[in-house]
């Protein structure tokens, strides 16, 4: 598999590393007169952990004090809303609400009350049971209290990392993709990375490449941190099921967990999860009977309509903790190469703010931050037809027949959307579900998984034998060898 | 907003029929014969015959055209006993749901969004497959897992190989098949692993299409785990202990490309929900009386969108039913009410219609939860009858005669299949 994009011989800022966190700082730094490059060794942006998390915006007054994750959570909090309207990307406060089932864990929530207090974390009430059961008539009975944070939001993670990029390209950022960085040389005036089809030569490498970092690390001879691989799984619910509750609810946290939630998604799907179970291989993103067990045993108890039926799909995610048990992000004694690392949860709640961070870390590399005089503004997704009233899907469908013909039906994505996501960027059929919900509904990709593949190789003009599901060796078809039968479209 | 906005189109008809499959098309002949001067009949694929487009193999229209056809044969004859002036077809159309003005939305590129307003509905949506998700098969997500009905329509229609080496999880007909069809393809068939201890599809299907191509069914085994990170290279599978749980300790690798899922197919009844009509549990389709109508009065359904048939014949059957009663619903002259709910009794898991008339015969479809050999269906003390070998993949359909029910007078009927004696 060879690199798609065009390798730039030379840049100031390489960002290794195309997760919410990369491509938050590639953003942030096409703000200004720079030459950047995004780098990542996966066919798609966010196709790491940040495609595969809670989705959570987190208010802040969870997480321990004293720590750097906990002074960029509730800034990320606060970043997110602007920066949403900004890109058009799925995002909403819900809020959350943490429940108590006995008198000890009252008494927890009223200290994580007074930490949001302390905080300034605003808004933050403590509802009786009766409350409770007008607000969310489908928790359980048995739960006396609870906690409610209204600026807790959830997002759609994988749109926030296609919007990002995107505007970072359209800024002038080349993004690098299917591109591991294998090596890094440290050059004169500079560092040199090593791709499977060239070198690029950038005067300041900021590794924020996940589970890779501590590998990116060691690439130019450093050891400051070690990583843990710790796994999450998520479950989702039929849609069936929509408003089961609006909030997300979270159990009372335990000193190492925040525990299984039950999580309205921004497109309205529940989803209950996560795990966290620290495992050996990196690349496990294997859902597992014990952990299905314990996320249901576990959501039932918080909401007890669910039931076993109700899953329509699932996954899991790895978080890149460190054992610091805090996020890794600084200049090093290599010159020009900075970390952020350890970017375990809430990372993506964080990433703006990290983003900024980053930012000022490489201005202290010795690049002069000049702003870009010509931005250019960031050109939205259109509203997904799902999302229009009828008058105005009418109108967009009479203006392009493509936003007329439905192409998945349980999610409403029309081939106008499909081909809209192909033509910003999605090669792969999970880049185009990714992008439209297309394929994540109840069928799972039963009725529109070859619709989806017509498209993508009309707009890309390559035979449907050549497409993948998600990059690398993911075939989807083989072409019958019998040279008697037309076989595939192409 | 400006006013050269194209005016919304909008049309109006006696009857709307909701997918063109079989029971679509029989539903919209019905409705016809019975007097319905407009009606419409709208699909979201290209064109009419529903999932028989993609069953290329024959075994259809025993009953009704009294000849084995293959699906997209049977398709044909379908529509052409179909077709005439006053029904519009509208394929490439799908139907989003029914709007504030009680009007069906129906999306197309050539329509755009078009406004439907009908005297009734009948749903003929069909059915979808159970997911990987469904029964949260543990371990990766690797290209390569996929229903059996896509890989069916992968290789009938667009003439591809879904790959080349498969497992068949679950002994859905679909599955069953399929695994001949691959087969016959080229492609190695490492085995067909069923959960339960008997088979899910008809016999017919696991002798021709499994025994006749030497490939093992493995009953009471199931997949515990799906390995490969980015195409599937392998599953393990396991034995199930009485209780269902996998025996570990036997579990064991095999390698493949594909996994198949053939695990059951469910009513495609988000319209009937989205329209309020009442859910059975069991069948995850709409509950129906004795004329097809859900409990919202004017809807009603037919087909796999009602419960899962096995044969097209009787789906067919139960459509030109829905199809007489829509029309009648619009016309007047609706038959009289129901009077006796049919209560699934001792080894049945459901009955379809929920309810019947004690003045008229009706067909009364039922599935059983166990095998049994010799069984008596037994309804309430009124009515007793033999069957011969019952098993849950076959469908049983009893004719229900008013004379059975003389004297009957409780509003509840139960029904059950129970073991029979020797003799
Ligand atoms: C189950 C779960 C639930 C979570 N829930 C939440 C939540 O609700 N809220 C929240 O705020 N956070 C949550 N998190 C945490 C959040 O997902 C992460 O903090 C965030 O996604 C990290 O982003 P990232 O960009 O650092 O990492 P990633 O998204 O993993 O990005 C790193 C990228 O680097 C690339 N890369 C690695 N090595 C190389 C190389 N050699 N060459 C090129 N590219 C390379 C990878 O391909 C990857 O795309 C959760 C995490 C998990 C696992
Ligand atoms: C693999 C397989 C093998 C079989 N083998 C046999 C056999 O050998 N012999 C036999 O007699 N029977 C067989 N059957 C059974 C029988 O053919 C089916 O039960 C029958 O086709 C179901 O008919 P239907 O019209 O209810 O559903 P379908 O044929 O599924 O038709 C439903 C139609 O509705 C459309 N639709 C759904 N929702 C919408 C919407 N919102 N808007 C517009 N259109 C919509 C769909 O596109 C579809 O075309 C088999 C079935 C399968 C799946």
């Amino acid at each position: 598999m060879s690199a798609r994009g065009t390798i730039p011989r030379e840049v100031d800022v390489a960002v290794v590393g195309g997760g919410v966190v990369g491509c938050a700082i590639a953003r942030a730094l096409s703000q200004f007169e720079l030459d950047v490059c995004l780098i990542d060794r996966e066919t798609d942006v966010g196709f790491g952990t940040s495609k595969a998390n809670s989705g959570i915006i987190h208010a802040g007054h969870h997480s321990a004090s004293g720590t750097l994750k906990g002074t960029l959570e509730w800034a990320g909090n606060q970043q997110w809303g602007p920066l949403a309207d900004e890109l058009g990307i799925g995002f909403e406060r819900v809020g959350d609400l943490t429940v108590a089932f006995d008198e000890d864990e009252v008494a927890t929530l009223e200290r994580l009350r007074r930490q949001a207090v302390e905080r300034e974390v605003p808004g933050v009430e403590l509802w009786d049971g009766p409350r409770l059961r007008r607000e969310e008539p489908n928790l359980s009975p048995e739960i006396v209290a609870g906690l409610f944070a209204p600026s807790t939001g959830v997002i759609n993670p994988y749109e926030a990392c296609f919007a990002l990029a995107e505007d970072a390209v359209a800024n002038g950022v080349s993004l690098l993709l299917d591109a591991p960085v294998h090596s890094i040389d440290v050059v004169p005036d500079g560092l040199a990375l090593g791709l499977p089809e060239g070198t690029v030569q950038a005067r300041v490498v900021v590794n924020a490449a996940g589970l890779g970092a501590d590998r990116i690390e060691a690439m130019v001879g450093l050891h400051t941190f070690d990583l843990v691989a710790r796994k999450g799984e998520e479950y989702l619910l039929d849609k069936r099921l929509e408003g089961l509750v609006r909030r997300i609810v979270f159990p009372c946290p335990t000193p190492t967990s925040k525990g299984t939630l039950v999580i309205p998604t921004f497109d309205g799907t529940i989803m209950i999860g996560p795990t966290a179970v620290d495992v050996d291989d990196r690349d496990d993103l294997t859902t597992t009977s014990d952990g299905a067990a314990q996320v249901l045993r576990a959501a039932r108890r918080l909401v007890p309509g669910i039931s076993p039926g109700d899953c329509i799909a699932e996954f899991a995610g790895v978080r890149a903790v460190a054992t610091t048990n805090d996020f890794v992000i600084g200049a090093t004694e290599v010159p020009g190469f900075v970390n952020v690392a350890g970017i375990q949860s809430p990372g993506l709640t964080a990433a703006p703010a990290i983003a900024e961070l980053a930012t000022r870390l490489v201005a202290e590399q010795g690049l002069a931050l000049s702003p870009e005089p010509s931005p250019v503004p960031f050109e939205r997704c259109p509203v997904p037809v799902r999302d229009l009233d009828g008058a105005t899907r009418a109108e967009r469908a009479s203006a392009d027949p493509a936003f007329g013909r439905v192409v998945c039906r349980c999610e409403l994505v029309t081939e106008g959307e499909v081909r809209g996501a192909i033509r910003r960027g999605a090669t792969t059929l999970d880049g185009v579900k990714f992008r439209t919900r297309a394929g994540m509904g109840r069928c799972q990709g039963g009725s529109c998984t070859w619709r989806v593949m017509e498209a993508l190789s009309a707009e890309t003009g390559r035979p449907v034998d050549a497409l993948t599901k998600r990059g690398g060796d993911s075939w989807l078809v083989l072409r019958r060898e019998d040279p008697m039968i037309d076989g595939a479209t192409s | 907003m400006s006013a050269s906005r194209p005016a919304r189109p909008r049309r109006v008809y006696d009857v709307a029929v909701v997918g063109a499959g079989p029971a679509g098309m029989a539903a919209a002949a019905g409705a016809r014969q019975a007097g319905a001067e407009r009606v419409l009949l709208v699909d979201r694929e290209p064109e009419t015959g529903g999932i028989l487009n993609q069953c290329i193999h024959s075994g259809f229209g025993l009953h009704h055209f009294g000849e084995e056809l293959t699906g997209p044969e049977f398709a044909q004859r379908a529509f052409a006993e179909m077709v005439d002036d006053g029904l519009d077809v509208l394929t490439d159309s799908f139907v989003v749901d029914r709007d504030a003005d009680d009007e069906l939305s129906v999306m197309s590129a050539e329509h755009g969004v078009l406004r439907v307003a009908a005297g009734a509905i009948v749903l003929a949506s069909g059915a979808r497959e159970r997911t990987r998700g469904a029964i949260r098969i543990p371990g990766s997500r690797p290209a390569g897992v996929m229903t059996a009905g896509l890989a069916q329509h992968l290789v009938n229609v667009r003439g591809l190989l879904p790959g080349r080496r498969a497992v068949i999880l679950g002994s859905g007909d679909i599955g069953l098949i399929m695994a001949r069809r691959l087969t016959l393809e080229g492609i190695e068939v490492a085995g067909v692993f069923e959960l339960l201890a008997h088979a899910n599809g008809l016999t017919r299907n696991i002798v021709e299409c499994l025994d006749d191509f030497d490939i093992p069914l493995h009953l009471s085994t199931t997949v515990v785990e799906v390995h490969g990170r980015d195409r599937v290279e392998g599953v393990t599978v396991a034995p199930v202990g009485p209780g269902l749980e996998p025996l570990l300790d036997r579990a064991r690798f095999v390698p493949c490309d594909t996994v198949l899922l053939s695990i059951g197919l469910l009513p495609e009844a988000e319209l009937a929900r989205s329209l309020g009509a009442r859910i059975d549990p069991v069948t995850r389709g709409p509950v129906v009386s004795s004329t097809m109508e859900t409990t919202r009065p004017g809807v009603f359904a037919a087909g796999n969108s009602v419960h899962i048939h096995d044969l097209v014949d009787f789906v067919v059957e139960e459509a030109q039913l829905a199809g007489r009663s829509a029309a009648a619903h619009v016309l007047g002259g609706s038959a009289p009410r129901d009077n006796v709910t049919l209560v699934p009794g001792e080894n049945v898991r459901y009955c379809v219609p929920h309810t019947i008339s004690t003045d008229r015969e009706h067909t009364v479809y039922l599935r059983v939860r166990r095998p049994l050999e010799r069984s008596w269906l037994r309804l309430g003390d009124a009515y007793e009858k033999r069957l011969r070998y019952v098993v849950p993949a076959e469908m049983v359909t009893v004719k229900v005669r008013p004379r059975f029910l003389e004297g009957f007078s409780s509003e509840a009927l139960r029904v059950d299949v129970v073991p029979r004696e020797e003799g």
